[in-house]
């Protein structure tokens, strides 16, 4: 949980901080934060410019009766007690969204040994999944738009190193990379994209309309 | 690390309430001065604790006259009409209340809590889905919140709303629209030049002490 060596860049936290990031993303942030002391620590600092912003942000003619009404409220709602960690491999925010851990995801197989499973999909984004077995590459790839990848189990290694449990990879338009899962254990990643990937190979790339990668 | 050593001597697991009350009757630590400002929050922190350990109404009453029309003002900032701003106001402030004890003095002020929870419940109300939240630490203050820890936050915080002030109107109005949710994520630009590097650096050893305070 101490030695995460890649954390996500400040523009995407502040995006977070700020409640503007597609919903695919918020997903792999909140998973990454729950992961990563220095990113919740980055996330959070960027969160006190929130406060001063509240502080300054004037006032506005509250009910008269507001006081008494939010007692009533509170009255009528249960205490929120400490969560407990999620144990397991997936982070609490993942594990609400898959309904369950690792062995409640219902994969589907893409090809070549590789699995996925999409959580969520809109016009702004799409989240999955991605199973790679232990050694095995994923299919050359490049893409418009923004991809991130948190690993949460195994690791994979491209051209920017190797990537374990925690760490996030961002990456921009156009750059072409290719994941290759270490050996020893399969690899589980959580990838959110904000466009269709371009799949260089020529197998690949027949196969995405049907895959939805 | 050189806050941890300025701090090893401090007794732990003293309770949050009187280590609060020692905050405030010893005003200047380490010979600074103790801004209004600070002041201010150091109270907001003792009123937290209050409700926490006490449910303390009139603690809570006096944290609502001060946040409420700022929570509201903010909900309307963000696009709420006025009456899904009182409602979704009184629903942060309903919360604030419940969650009084998972408030952690030494990693936010009380003002950037309640952001928080406003942001969230923002969020919650425009897009209806609970949107994906990092987990909370399973661990809280009540293991170990060093004063001076708490009181170093609050000067952290102090220095930040007065660098805010400070910034030309044009990058200032900027940061407020983001917070406010105005702009899009690709308009946000993280280099906000303000200074951020020294609370990041509290945050993280205040996690680093609870993590270690737990094992």
């Amino acid at each position: 949980m101490t030695d995460i060596k890649h954390n996500l860049p400040d523009d995407i936290l502040m995006g977070y901080a700020t409640g503007v990031l597609p919903r695919a993303f918020d997903l792999v942030v909140a998973s990454h934060v729950s992961l990563s002391d220095e990113s919740r620590a980055r996330l959070e600092s960027l969160e006190a410019i929130g406060g001063a912003v509240l502080e300054d942000a004037g006032t506005a003619d509250i009910a008269d009766d507001s006081l008494q009404q939010t007692l009533a409220k509170i009255g009528g709602m249960d205490p929120i007690r400490r969560p407990v960690s999620a144990s397991g491999v997936f982070p609490t925010p993942l594990q609400d969204t898959v309904g369950g851990d690792e062995d409640a995801v219902r994969w589907r197989s893409v090809g070549r040994g590789v699995k996925q499973c999409v959580l969520h999909s809109d016009e702004d984004g799409t989240a999955r999944l991605l199973l790679i077995p232990a050694g095995r590459a994923m299919p050359a790839h490049s893409h418009h738009g923004t991809e991130m990848t948190l690993v949460l189990k195994g690791a994979f290694r491209d051209e920017d190193g190797v990537f374990a449990r925690g760490d996030i990879e961002v990456a921009d338009t156009e750059i072409n990379h290719q994941p290759i899962a270490e050996p020893g254990e399969d690899c589980i990643c959580l990838v959110a994209t904000d466009a269709k990937l371009k799949f260089q190979g020529l197998l690949p790339r027949l196969a995405q309309p049907f895959v939805g990668i | 690390m050189l806050v941890a050593n300025d701090h090893a001597d401090q007794s732990h697991g003293q309770h949050l309430g009187s280590q609060m009350m020692a905050a405030i009757g010893n005003p200047e630590p380490r010979g600074k001065t103790v801004t209004a400002y600070e002041r201010t929050d150091a109270r907001w922190v003792t009123r937290m604790a209050a409700i926490a350990q006490d449910q303390d109404r009139k603690a809570f009453a006096e944290l609502f006259r001060h946040f409420a029309p700022r929570v509201k003002a903010f909900l309307m900032k963000s696009g709420a009409d006025e009456s899904l701003a009182e409602e979704c106001m009184q629903d942060v402030m309903a919360t604030l209340w419940h969650k009084s004890h998972l408030y952690d003095p030494s990693r936010a002020s009380v003002a950037t809590w309640i952001f928080t929870i406003a942001r969230n419940r923002k969020i919650d109300l425009l897009r209806r889905y609970a949107r994906p939240e990092p987990e909370e630490l399973p661990w809280g203050p009540e293991a170990a919140p060093d004063q001076a820890d708490v009181i170093a936050l609050q000067q952290d915080s102090t220095r930040l709303a007065e660098a805010i002030g400070k910034l030309p109107e044009k990058q200032r109005m900027l940061i407020q629209r983001a917070y406010f949710g105005d702009l899009t994520h690709s308009e946000i630009a993280a280099e906000t030049g303000l200074p951020l590097g020294t609370i990041k650096s509290r945050i993280r050893l205040a996690l680093e002490r609870l993590r270690h305070s737990m094992s």
